[in-house]
This record gives C-alpha cells, sequence and structure tokens, in this order.
C-alpha cells in the first residue's frame, strides 16, 4: 500500500476502528507476514489460479480491525453457540476474542492432550506452535492473503491429540463476526499424533446476518502415523461478507484424513484445500457442499497432491445454483514421479436452478507415475422434470419439492461424513437457509 | 469412402526423414520485419489489401506477448530472428504431375502422394515450403463448381467468396501465432463448395517442410454452402534437422446452414519441429463441424481445435488422438463454444505417453446464458506406458442456466500387466502384446478415421511403440 493510499484512509474516517489495510501486524513477530501481505500483488484474473473469479469482489478498503465485544454480545453469542447435542468441548470466539472454553469429556484432560486458545498455546508449548503454525505454504494463489491471515491472527484452536488417544465425541469452535465492516482472522491447528482420533467442527458466523464483514481463516491438518481426523467447517458468514479459507491437510503413513467445508454465507468466498498424501498408505477424504443463490460467488481451488506410494484420495465437490449465483471449482490432482499405487478421485456436480446462475468446472490431472487409477468427472445439469412431477403429482409445491430435490443431492456429500449428529446439524443449517431464501 | 482396399501407405516417421537439395529461387532471408512482408506480398504479387492486413497483422504479433499461462517453457526456445519465414521455387502450382520439378516430384513421390490420388482421391494439393507445388482436383468435381487452390491463388482468384470470411473465423489478434500466421501466411488450401454439393471423395492436402529453420505458415479457408458436404484430409512430414522449426498454421472453416465438414489431420512432424496451429470452425444452423485429429509427431504441439455452435441445432466434435515420446510434449484439446439454441457438442481425446513423453489435453466448453437443449459430452482417457511419461487434464466448463447439460469424464490408467501376460501366454513377445493393447485403447477413435489412415495410425502406432518395453 502507498502511503499516500493510508493517509486518505485514515483521515476519512477518524472515529471508528483503524481500517485493516492501514493497520499493521497484530503484535510484534507478525510484521515479515505484514510486509509479506503488502508486497505480494492483488490478484488478476489473467492469473491461472484466479480464472474465472471476479477479483474485482476482493476489495478490502472498507474493512476494520475487530472491534471488543461487549458483556450483553458476549452473553448473546454465547447463547447462540449451538451445534451438535453432545461434544467434547467447545470454544467460542468473536470478533477474535476468546469469550470461552468449555470442556464437557474428560478426555480433553487427558494426560498430554493441549486444547488450548491459541495465544495461550504459543505461550505455554512454543515448540508445538513453532513447528507446525502455518508451516505448509498456500500454493493455490492464496498466499496474499494467507500472509494477510498471519500478521492479523491473535487467537484460534491449537489441538494436539498424543499417541493412541482417541477422542469420540467432536471438538466445536465458534468464531463470530460482529459490527458493520469488522474483520476476524479464524485460525484452526490440529494436530493428531500416531494413531490418535478426534473430529473437530468450526463453525462460522456472522452476529447479524447481512453486515458486511471480512473474515480470513486458516486451518492446517497434521496426521501422524495411523492417525484419523474429521474435520468440518461449517461457513455461514453473513451474506455481505468477503471471505478466505486456506487449508493444508497433511497425511502420514496409513493415516486417514477426511474433510467437509459446507459453504451457506458469504457474498464472496474464496476456499482453497490443499491434501499433502505424505506417507504410503494415507487417505484423504475431500469433501464440500455449497449452496448458492443471489449473487453469491464461491470459488472453491482443490488440490490432492500424491507425494508417496500406496496413497488414495477421494474428492467430492456438490454444488447448487440458484438466482444468479456463481460457483467455480478449480481441481488439480497431482501424482508425482514415484508415488505408484495412487488411487484419486474427483468429482464435481453442479445442480442449476435458475437460467441467471453459472457454474464453472476446471478438474485437472497432472500424472507423472503410471502405475496409478487416476479419474475425475464433472457434470452440470438440472433437476429432472420427471422427478418433480413426481413430487408435485403428490400434492407438494413446486418450491417445496425443488428443495426436497436439492436436499437430496446434497446428502451424499453429508452422508459421506458418516457422523449422524453432525449431519443432522449440517442439514438444519441447509434448511435454514432455503427457509431464508423464499 | 473408398472401396479397394489399400495395402501400401507411404507415410511414416522413417520414409518421411529425408531431404534434398533444392535450390530457392525468393527467400526472404532470416528474422522477420516489415520488409520481409513487402518481399512476400511482392514476390506473390498480391493486391494491396493483403498487404495492409499482414503489417496490421505484424504489428499485432510484435505487440502480443508471449502465451503465459497456457505454455510449456520450450515455447521460449523459438528464435523468430533465426527463421526463414518465406522460400519458394517460383512456379506456379502445377496441374499435371509430370510438370512439377523433378527434385521437388522425388520427395512427394517417396511420400506416396500421386499414387494416393489415382486411388482414391477428389483432389490433392501438395505444399513444398512456403508454395503449393502441386494442385489438382478431378474433373467431375471441378464441374459442379467446387472450387479447390492454395490460398494465394483464391484471394486472387476469388475475393469475392474468400474476403468474406477470411480472418472472420479466427480474427488476427486471437493470439501470438495466429498474428504471425496472419503476416507471413502462403500456401494451404482454399475450398468452396457450392450449396447442395455433396464431394463424394476427400479432398487432400500434404505440406512438407524441406528446408531447415523454416516456419512453414498455411492458411486453410474451406467453406461448404448450404446443405453442401465436405471431407479433407491433411498430412504433413519433415525430415529431422539440428535446428528447430516452426510449423504454424491457422484453418478457418465456414459450416452454412446444413452443411457438414469433416478435417482430417495426421501430423507427423519431425521430432524438432514447433507445431503451433490454431484451428477453427463456424457451424450454422443444423450444420455439422467434425475435426479428427492424430497428433504423432514434432517437438510441442499446442493445437486446440474449436467450433462456435452459431446456428440453431448446430453439432460440433472433435475426435482427438495423442501419441507422445521422447521428448515431445502434444499439448492437444478441443473448444466448444454454444452460442445457439439446441446445439450439440462432443469431445473425445485419448493420448498415450511413452518414455518421456508428455501429453496434456486442455479443453474449453462454454454455455453461456438462455441457452436451451445444450449439451456437451466430454471424455479424455490417457494410457501411461512407462514410469517416466507424463499426463495432464486440464478441462474448463462454464454453464450458465437450467435447460443444459454437461459432463466431462477422464480417467487415466496404464497397461494391465494381465493383459500384457495373457497375451504373452498365447504365443506373443512383450513388445506385440504392448502394441496390442495401445491399439485396442485407441481403437474405436482409429475406426472414425478414413480407412487409409487408420490403417496408416496403427503402422505408426507399432512403430512409436517399438523399443519402449523394458
Amino acid at each position: 500500500m502507498s502511503t499516500a493510499l493510508l493517509e486518505e484512509d485514515m483521515t476519512e474516517t477518524p472515529a471508528a476502528p483503524a481500517r485493516l489495510l492501514s493497520a499493521g501486524p497484530a503484535a510484534p513477530g507478525q510484521e515479515a507476514a505484514w510486509e509479506q501481505f503488502t508486497k505480494i500483488p492483488w490478484p488478476t484474473r489473467t492469473d491461472e489460479r484466479w480464472r474465472f473469479a471476479n477479483v474485482k469482489d476482493l476489495d478490502m478498503g472498507a474493512y476494520a480491525l475487530p472491534s471488543p465485544i461487549d458483556e450483553a454480545t458476549r452473553e448473546d453469542l454465547l447463547a447462540r453457540s449451538r451445534g451438535v447435542e453432545t461434544s467434547a468441548g467447545r470454544m467460542v470466539f468473536a470478533n477474535d476474542q476468546l469469550l470461552s472454553r468449555e470442556v464437557y469429556s474428560e478426555k480433553l484432560n487427558q494426560l498430554g492432550v493441549v486444547w488450548l486458545p491459541l495465544e495461550q498455546a504459543l505461550h505455554e508449548h512454543p515448540d508445538l506452535v513453532q513447528q507446525y503454525f502455518m508451516r505448509e505454504e498456500a500454493i493455490l494463489g492464496g498466499q496474499k492473503f494467507a500472509a494477510l491471515h498471519a500478521s492479523q491472527v491473535r487467537t484460534g484452536m491449537l489441538l494436539y491429540v498424543p499417541r493412541g488417544v482417541e477422542i469420540d465425541l467432536p471438538i466445536e469452535a465458534f468464531h463470530w463476526l460482529h459490527g458493520d465492516n469488522s474483520s476476524c482472522f479464524p485460525h484452526t491447528l490440529i494436530i493428531a499424533e500416531e494413531r490418535a482420533k478426534v473430529t473437530v467442527v468450526d463453525y462460522y458466523e456472522s452476529a447479524d446476518a447481512n453486515a458486511p464483514g471480512l473474515a480470513c481463516a486458516v486451518n492446517d491438518l497434521w496426521l501422524g502415523a495411523g492417525a484419523n481426523v474429521t474435520y468440518v467447517c461449517a461457513q455461514n458468514w453473513s451474506r455481505k461478507a468477503l471471505a478466505f479459507q486456506i487449508n493444508a491437510t497433511v497425511v502420514g503413513r496409513d493415516a486417514q484424513a477426511r474433510t467437509l467445508f459446507a459453504q451457506l454465507g458469504t457474498h464472496h468466498l474464496r476456499s482453497e484445500s490443499v491434501s499433502h498424501l505424505r506417507g504410503p498408505g494415507g487417505r484423504s477424504d475431500m469433501l464440500a457442499l455449497t449452496v448458492a443463490d443471489d449473487a453469491q460467488e464461491i470459488d472453491a481451488r482443490t488440490f490432492q497432491i500424491h507425494e508417496a506410494p500406496n496413497t488414495a484420495s477421494d474428492l467430492l465437490y456438490k454444488n447448487s445454483l440458484d438466482d444468479s449465483a456463481r460457483t467455480i471449482f478449480s481441481g488439480l490432482i497431482r501424482v508425482d514421479s514415484g508415488a505408484h499405487q495412487t488411487d484419486a478421485y474427483q468429482k464435481v456436480r453442479n445442480l442449476l436452478l435458475s437460467d441467471e446462475a453459472e457454474a464453472n468446472s476446471a478438474p485437472g490431472l497432472e500424472i507423472e507415475a503410471n502405475d496409478v487409477r487416476c479419474t475425475h468427472g464433472a457434470t452440470s445439469g438440472q433437476i429432472e422434470q420427471e422427478e418433480l412431477f413426481y413430487l408435485m403429482s403428490r400434492g407438494i409445491s413446486k418450491r417445496a419439492a425443488q428443495k426436497l430435490i436439492v436436499h437430496g443431492f446434497l446428502q451424499e456429500v453429508v452422508e459421506r461424513l458418516d457422523q449422524p449428529a453432525i449431519g443432522a446439524k449440517l442439514a438444519q443449517m441447509v434448511q435454514a437457509k432455503f427457509a431464508r431464501h423464499t | 469412402m473408398p472401396t479397394e482396399e489399400i495395402t501400401d501407405l507411404d507415410i511414416d516417421r522413417t520414409r518421411g526423414d529425408f531431404r534434398y537439395d533444392v535450390k530457392h529461387e525468393f527467400d526472404a532471408g532470416t528474422g522477420l520485419t516489415h520488409d520481409t512482408i513487402d518481399y512476400i506480398v511482392n514476390v506473390k504479387g498480391e493486391p494491396d489489401w493483403i498487404r495492409d492486413w499482414r503489417h496490421k497483422a505484424l504489428d499485432i504479433f510484435l505487440s502480443k506477448p508471449m502465451p503465459t499461462h497456457w505454455a510449456s517453457k520450450d515455447l521460449e526456445n523459438i528464435v523468430f530472428k533465426d527463421i526463414r519465414y518465406y522460400l519458394s521455387g517460383g512456379q506456379k502450382a502445377s496441374r499435371s504431375w509430370e510438370d512439377v520439378p523433378e527434385d521437388m516430384k522425388r520427395t512427394f513421390e517417396r511420400l506416396g502422394i500421386p499414387e494416393q490420388e489415382r486411388k482414391f482421391l477428389a483432389g490433392v494439393e501438395a505444399q513444398f515450403d512456403s508454395e503449393a507445388v502441386y494442385s489438382n482436383i478431378k474433373k467431375a468435381v471441378g464441374e459442379q463448381g467446387v472450387i479447390f487452390m492454395g490460398s494465394t491463388d483464391g484471394l486472387k482468384e476469388h475475393p469475392e467468396i474468400f474476403r468474406k470470411w477470411f480472418g472472420k473465423v479466427i480474427p488476427t489478434g486471437d493470439n501470438k501465432f495466429s498474428a504471425l500466421n496472419s503476416a507471413v501466411f502462403s500456401g494451404g488450401s482454399f475450398i468452396y463448395v457450392p450449396p447442395g454439393v455433396k464431394v463424394k471423395h476427400p479432398l487432400q492436402a500434404y505440406f512438407r517442410i524441406n528446408a531447415e529453420n523454416f516456419g512453414q505458415f498455411e492458411r486453410t479457408l474451406i467453406i461448404a454452402d448450404e446443405g453442401s458436404e465436405v471431407m479433407y484430409m491433411e498430412g504433413c512430414t519433415a525430415p529431422k534437422f539440428e535446428t528447430a522449426t516452426l510449423h504454424s498454421a491457422v484453418v478457418e472453416l465456414v459450416a452454412m446452414k446444413g452443411a457438414k465438414i469433416q478435417y482430417v489431420t495426421v501430423q507427423n512432424w519431425s521430432a524438432n519441429v514447433f507445431n503451433l496451429v490454431t484451428k477453427r470452425a463456424i457451424a450454422h444452423e443444423e450444420a455439422e463441424v467434425k475435426w479428427i485429429d492424430c497428433n504423432i509427431g514434432s517437438r510441442l504441439t499446442m493445437k486446440y481445435p474449436g467450433v462456435v455452435l452459431k446456428g440453431r441445432k448446430a453439432r460440433g466434435e472433435v475426435i482427438s488422438i495423442a501419441l507422445a515420446n521422447d521428448g515431445q510434449h502434444q499439448d492437444t484439446g478441443a473448444k466448444m463454444i454454444h452460442a445457439a439454441d439446441e446445439t450439440t457438442s462432443n469431445i473425445v481425446s485419448k493420448s498415450i505417453s511413452i518414455g518421456k513423453g508428455r501429453s496434456t489435453y486442455r479443453g474449453l466448453v462454454h454455455v453461456p446464458k438462455h441457452l436451451k437443449g445444450c449439451k456437451n459430452n466430454t471424455e479424455c482417457d490417457a494410457l501411461l506406458i512407462n514410469s517416466t511419461a507424463r499426463t495432464d487434464t486440464y478441462p474448463a466448463i462454464t454453464v450458465r442456466g437450467t435447460g443444459n447439460a454437461c459432463q466431462h469424464e477422464a480417467s487415466v490408467s496404464q497397461i494391465s500387466a494381465e493383459q500384457i501376460f495373457y497375451m504373452q501366454q498365447r504365443g506373443l513377445t512383450e513388445a506385440q502384446a504392448m502394441s496390442l493393447s495401445v491399439n485396442g485403447f485407441v481403437n474405436d477413435l482409429v475406426r472414425q478415421f478414413p480407412m487409409e489412415y487408420s490403417v496408416e495410425l496403427k503402422r505408426l502406432i507399432d512403430l512409436e511403440m517399438e523399443g519402449s518395453v523394458g
């Protein structure tokens, strides 16, 4: 940013909290990231990694630093932070402040489990944070926003599960964005050691479903040998928010990762998800469901990197598009030379519900080993008239029939999670979005 | 289709790898400036509108950057200033084979051109470096009003048809290489098929690069008027030189209402040729355009035949086979632009990578808003023979609205060990078994080629497979 722009920003709104673009790093130690953020140029559409995207939506000039949360708001948001029926623990954040940390399952107090807000983890387990914090570079085009996150991150969740510890109930975290033009930078770092097992759900919500705002989240998953991690991110930011999600999943020997991104909110979302199949026998299931309507643009980029032999990845992204919504799916499978016996699959399905909706798909393969099985498929279509007719002949209104069909379409993704409680919660969120839409 | 069986086909890699020293009467020298263009225009005796067109195209070429995100790094190895842009013997294309200069005749006879013509072609054109040396169309076909000649003759003799479509399907500024072609084009075919005329036998052109450091820039324009049908086939070869050679063609097809065009290419350039070709068709109402494209030779091929489906119920098809051996990169694909209701398109691509070869599929399917009943089907399958081979697939599909359907599928596989084992059990050598397997992989596409080409293709594949086992 030029200094002229900084001054202009300052003079325009002297009373409000500092503008993000002129704020500088959140704390000492984050200067390098801030410098990187200001140095990397803004994306342009001619960059293949931003192909199809409306890059002018990425303007951040209006957003301010997160403002403090008062007591009444705190109570209100805590009451609204409702996830699944029974969980192992819950952390609630709003505008990057920790509002609450509750432990429900003794498992979380077990020897060796570390479940802390990031700032506390940095203090108590600096070695862990140093070893894993944002170690995988954002390679799908979002380096600038990863740098922004690194320069602004104030809190988040660190979960370290030691060898052989299995936590059955899901651990939940809520991140709230509060106030007009506010910003937040949610962070989730999960480290599962050998044979550890855990499920984590992040909920991204806005206090006001129509307030403009900015969210720039990073979540990294590290799986040791034989570990089993399920990560769900239920994104429901305000309809006027601009949001980024940058995910890296590193899968060790014989480990199993499963990620699911449910995309409901924002005006413009950029999601990047990378699976590194680093140890032989590793497997990554990458799932996503998107319900896009109005003028939403949901831009998802994925990368399945098979670095070791005998690894498997299976991606399923499903988008339903209504009104003038746009979705972008650009995914790549790469099989490094030597990564034999790779089994990689990638499938994107778009269901178009309106004449103005637009689905862009760019599924890609880069294969450098021959003993592999790689397939991908992309389809775009609409609801079959027969299906609609069948339901309508049973007395169901056209709108309701449409919703049922879309629901069934998305349900396949949720079922792949194999976690009924979380599945029900996601279904409920999708329903709520449908209800709002009429 | 020819009925008699053709047993000997004379186009394969080894037969193409020879050359004769030919004295060129006209040589524009190396490098490209506005003077080069004046030289070409003067030699060819072209009208002034072409001169202006070429100068403008050169400016566009110079101002355009090299392709960025679609390109391979290898493109940087093209040295434009070392290339010779125009070479010719100065003679007019002969109507009779006897009139073709002896040295050129030897070249084409070795490649089997007149022999093939006698057998089944409706017309033949042979291009040697920059100019057509031989152009002939069977009398019966000519009497139906079919025009088949070099593009230079076309623009001089039939400007009323030529100018109407020239550069309309592929504008000069479409990409850097189409601008280059527009600046220095020479040779290529011009075909016009009058309304309702169905050309029974294929028309063929044969392109030969004989000179080192030479750039061949042929320009082909085919117009099939209402309800007509035509099939065009082209073959390409060049001898192996020490230095790289550039082939950058522009091919424009126009299928008027209800017309059908099939365009068949078997490209077997030697492994030092940069083959950067822009091919596109416009299909009007109920017209059908089918590109059948086979890439076996060249060092780097970048070619994505496209169809703009402009009229209702138009249909576009691309059938593509690519074979990439050591040191080769076959970067091929297809573009389908749906611009009218009920248009359909089909893309089937199969690639084989051998040794250190790399094959890439890039596709673009665009169905813009408010169209109804558009359908696209894309299938691409890749076969990897060795562990060092590489394949990539990069499709891009944009669909708007509720009235359309697109599906894309791709797979990567290798030859199954069981299959090979089974065939070896039956007494085949490993190499034979491999060849048979690969031929099986492309068989359903090869069958869509004209018969004589499919036989040739199978032989080429066998040749390429030699020594790839073990």
